[in-house]
C-alpha cells in the first residue's frame, strides 16, 4: 500500500466547498495515508476548455502538471476534473510535444476519489455511519468518460446506516454544465428540475455525488425550492463517523 | 456571448410551456427506453463491436468519397438509372421542374426525406404550380399544418392525437377523430388517390449501395414503398455522404439503425431499389434518378478530423437521448437537423459564424455519444467547434470580453498567490457567513453577469469563510502542536 498520496483539491472545493476537501483527507488519513498537499495547485483549466479558450486552458494546465510533475499519486474529489487531467489535457496539447509527454506521464497517476479507495487502496468499507436513506447521482464525466458507475455505490452501501435507493434518472445530467449553467440558465434550471423530481421520487432523505460541481447545481436549486433534501459528496459520507448532523 | 444571450428569448417559450415538455420528454423517453431494449448485451450482445464496424465503414466511405460515388454512378447506368449531381437546392429544383415539365405531371408523391427538407423542396415546387404531398404520417400532418419536422425520424413528435384531430377536422373537413388508427385510416384513404394519380415518385435515401448501384430505403409505413414504385418516375435524393461500399455492408447498418432509431431489431420494410423497371418485369418505375447532393457537405469534407460528422445515418437517438434537445425541443434548432447532431453539423455547413451559440448549449453530459450507432465523437466535437468559434470571433475582433476575462482567469490560476489573495478578497467582500452559507437574493451590485445567471435559477453558495488550504494549514499547525 502506498502510504503518500497528493491530493488536488479542485478550485470549487477549495473556495466553496472546503469541508469536502477535509472530509476526503480525513477518509484518506483513516486507510493510513499520509497526506501531500501542494500549495501551489490552483484549477485544471477545465472552465477555460469548455468555453472554447484553449490557449488560457492550456496555460492552467500546464500550471496543474508542473505542480504534480513528480507526485505518485494524485487524488481528487470530481470526476470532472479526473477527467479534464486524464482525458481532456491530451486533446489540448497535441500539437506542443513536451506538454504532451508530460500529460501521458500523469495521465495514469491521476485517481478520482471513489476510483482511488475501490482500485488502489481496494477498501470498499471504509468504518464509516451514516443514518438515512440516500441516492446517487452519476455526474456524467464520471460515468462517460471514466466509466465509474458501481463503485461509489459499493462504498455507500457499506456505510452502517445507510440505505441506498436508485433514482430512476440517476444517469440524467443535472444540467450543470460549467459556464453552460449560466450562459443558458433557464434551460440549465430546467435540467435539474428534472433531476431534482426523480431524487424526491425515491424519497431519500440525501443525494450523494462525487462531483461537487453537480452537487451546487442540485443544492442551488434544491434550496431554491425549499425542499428537505441533504446534498453530500461522496467524502463527507465516507468522513461521517454516525452523528446525525 | 451576445449571441448566446440572444437566443435566450427564444428558448423560453418551449421551456415554458408544460404540455409542450411533458410531450416532448414522454415521447423521446420511450424512444430511448426502447432503443436500450433491442441493444441490451443480453439481446445483442455484438453490439459494440457493431458500432466500430459501422463506424469503420463509415469512415473508409467518407475517406474515399469520390471513388465510391463513381463506382455507385457506373453501376446504376449499366442497370439504366441516371445519376443527377447537384451542388445546392437550386440545381434539385431545376432538375425535378424541368422532368415534371417534359413529363406534364402535377402531382408529386414524396416519402420521408430530410435532405429535401434542407432545401425547401416542397415550397419551391408548390411555387411553381405542381403539388407535392407527403406520404408518411408525421410528414402529411406538418403539411397540411405547414409545420417543418421536429425531430429527425419521428417529425410531428410534439403533436399530440388531440392536435391531430383538430387539424384533420379543420383542414380535411372530416369528422373529428382522435384514435390515431383511425386518423391514420383518414390519411391512408386520401393519399392511396395521390398514390395512383401522382406521375413521379421522390424519396430519400438510407444508404446507396457502390457495388449494386441500388438505393436503400428503411421505413415502417409501406409508403416509401409506394412512393417509388407506383408513379413513373421514380427520384431519389441522397446527400454526397450515403453511399457505403458494398451491399454485404448493409448487415452492420441495419441491425443498428432500426435498433438506434425507434428500438426495432429491423423496420418495418426495408428495400433496395435497382434502377427501373427492366423487359419483363412487372412493376417499377420506368424512369429512375437518384440526385446526389452536395449542399455544403463538401466543407465539412475539408476538416479531417470533425468530417466524421457525415457518418451520421439519421437514426436520432442523440436527440432522443440529449437533455438539451429534451427541453427545447427541435424547433429551437436553426436548422432541420436538430440535437446534438445538428449541433455539429449546422455551423459546419453553414458557417462558424452563423449560430455560434450552437456548440455551446450543451451540457457536455456526453449521452449522444454513447449512443451514435456509428461512434462519432460528437461531445468531443462540441469542444472542438467551441474552439474553432472562439478563435474565429478573435480573428473578427468579436466579443473581447469573454476572452478578456479568461486572460484574466487564466493568469490567476497560474499564480497560486494571486489565486489565494483573490480567493480571499472574494470571502471578504462577499456575502459571508460562515461557511455552508447560500443566498436567495444578491446585492444589486452583484446581480450581473454570470452571478444573475446563476442566481435566476439557483441559490448561491457562499466563498467559504476559509479556503480549504487555509484550514489545511491550521489543522497541520494543530497536528505538530500535538
Amino acid at each position: 500500500m502506498p502510504k503518500r498520496v497528493s491530493i488536488f483539491v479542485t478550485c470549487l472545493i477549495d473556495q466553496l466547498f472546503p469541508k469536502v476537501g477535509l472530509a476526503m483527507a480525513d477518509v484518506l488519513e483513516r486507510l493510513g495515508y499520509e497526506i501531500d498537499f501542494r500549495e501551489a495547485q490552483t484549477c485544471c483549466g477545465q472552465p477555460a476548455f469548455n468555453s472554447g479558450f484553449r490557449d488560457e486552458a492550456r496555460s492552467v494546465a500546464a500550471h496543474f502538471l508542473s505542480v504534480f510533475e513528480d507526485a505518485e499519486y494524485v487524488v481528487m474529489p470530481s470526476g470532472s476534473c479526473a477527467s479534464m487531467c486524464s482525458h481532456h489535457f491530451a486533446e489540448l496539447c497535441r500539437e506542443d510535444a513536451a506538454m504532451l509527454d508530460k500529460t501521458h506521464a500523469m495521465t495514469p497517476r491521476v485517481w478520482e476519489f471513489s476510483r482511488f479507495l475501490t482500485d488502489v487502496a481496494k477498501v470498499e468499507d471504509v468504518g464509516a455511519v451514516w443514518n438515512g436513506k440516500a441516492t446517487y447521482h452519476d455526474s456524467c464525466h464520471a460515468l462517460r468518460e471514466l466509466r465509474i458507475k458501481d463503485g461509489p455505490r459499493r462504498l455507500l452501501r457499506n456505510v452502517r446506516g445507510l440505505e441506498l435507493v436508485e433514482m430512476d434518472k440517476a444517469e440524467e445530467c443535472c444540467g450543470f454544465g460549467g459556464t453552460f449553467s449560466v450562459k443558458f440558465a433557464e434551460l440549465s434550471g430546467a435540467m435539474v428540475r428534472t433531476k431534482i423530481a426523480s431524487i424526491e421520487r425515491t424519497g431519500a432523505d440525501a443525494v450523494v455525488s462525487i462531483d461537487s460541481s453537480c452537487l451546487m447545481q442540485i443544492e442551488g436549486a434544491i434550496r431554491r425550492d425549499g425542499l428537505p433534501i441533504r446534498v453530500l459528496h461522496l467524502a463527507e459520507v465516507l468522513a461521517s463517523t454516525g452523528d446525525p448532523r | 456571448m451576445k449571441e448566446i444571450r440572444a437566443i435566450q428569448p427564444q428558448l423560453h417559450p418551449t421551456l415554458a410551456d408544460s404540455k409542450l415538455q411533458f410531450a416532448v420528454y414522454t415521447a423521446t423517453g420511450r424512444l430511448v427506453d426502447k432503443r436500450k431494449s433491442t441493444v441490451a448485451a443480453d439481446v445483442l450482445p455484438e453490439y459494440q463491436e457493431l458500432r466500430q464496424q459501422a463506424n469503420d465503414l463509415k469512415r473508409h466511405a467518407i475517406e474515399h468519397l469520390d471513388y465510391y460515388l463513381e463506382e455507385f454512378e457506373r453501376n446504376l447506368e449499366a442497370r439504366g438509372g441516371k445519376v443527377i449531381w447537384c451542388r445546392d437546392g437550386k440545381d434539385v429544383v431545376d432538375f425535378v421542374l424541368s422532368l415534371a415539365k417534359r413529363r406534364q405531371s402535377k402531382v408529386i408523391v414524396k416519402s420521408k426525406s430530410m435532405t429535401t427538407e434542407e432545401i425547401h423542396l416542397n415550397h419551391h415546387l408548390e411555387e411553381h404550380g405542381l403539388e407535392p404531398v407527403e406520404t408518411d404520417l408525421g410528414e402529411y400532418i406538418l403539411q397540411l399544418k405547414h409545420d417543418t419536422p421536429y425531430h429527425i425520424v419521428a417529425p410531428a413528435l410534439h403533436m399530440t392525437r388531440y392536435q391531430v384531430a383538430d387539424l384533420f377536422e379543420e383542414k380535411l373537413q372530416v369528422p373529428r377523430e382522435e384514435v390515431p388508427e383511425k386518423q391514420t385510416q383518414i390519411a391512408r384513404t386520401i393519399l392511396r388517390e395521390k398514390f395512383l394519380e401522382a406521375d413521379i415518385g421522390i424519396s430519400g435515401a438510407n444508404f446507396l449501395l457502390a457495388d449494386s448501384g441500388s438505393v436503400v430505403l428503411v421505413e415502417n409505413e409501406g409508403n416509401a414503398r409506394l412512393s417509388t414504385t407506383a408513379p413513373k418516375v421514380h427520384i431519389a435524393i441522397a446527400g454526397v455522404e450515403k453511399v457505403i461500399p458494398r451491399a454485404q455492408d448493409l448487415a452492420t447498418f441495419l441491425k443498428l439503425l432500426g435498433r438506434s432509431a425507434t428500438g426495432q431489431p429491423l423496420t418495418v420494410y426495408t428495400s433496395i431499389l435497382s434502377g427501373p423497371r427492366r423487359g419483363t418485369e412487372i412493376d417499377g418505375p420506368e424512369e429512375f434518378y437518384v440526385i446526389i447532393l452536395d449542399n455544403g457537405r463538401t466543407k465539412v469534407l475539408r476538416d479531417a478530423d470533425k468530417r466524421q460528422a457525415l457518418y451520421c445515418i439519421r437514426c436520432g437517438a442523440c436527440l432522443n437521448i440529449c437533455p438539451v434537445y429534451r427541453k427545447i425541443g427541435g424547433h429551437n434548432y436553426p436548422w432541420v437537423y436538430s440535437g446534438p447532431i445538428g449541433a455539429i453539423l449546422t455551423p459546419q455547413m453553414e458557417g462558424l459564424d452563423k449560430n455560434p451559440w450552437l456548440p455551446h448549449a450543451s451540457s457536455l453530459c456526453g449521452a449522444c455519444g454513447e449512443v451514435c450507432p456509428v461512434k462519432i465523437e460528437i461531445p468531443r466535437l462540441l469542444l472542438e467547434l467551441r474552439s474553432d468559434i472562439e478563435k474565429d470571433k478573435a480573428a473578427r475582433g468579436e466579443d473581447k470580453l469573454e476572452k478578456l476575462g479568461f486572460q484574466g482567469w487564466a493568469k490567476v490560476m497560474t499564480n497560486p498567490w494571486l489565486y489565494e489573495t483573490a480567493g480571499a478578497a472574494a470571502s471578504w467582500t462577499m456575502l459571508d457567513s460562515g461557511d455552508g452559507g447560500w443566498v436567495r437574493h444578491l446585492p444589486w451590485f452583484m446581480n450581473v453577469g454570470p452571478a444573475k445567471g446563476w442566481s435566476s435559477e439557483r441559490d448561491v453558495p457562499e466563498p467559504a469563510a476559509k479556503s480549504f488550504r487555509q484550514l489545511w494549514r491550521e489543522r497541520r499547525k494543530a497536528k505538530a502542536k500535538q
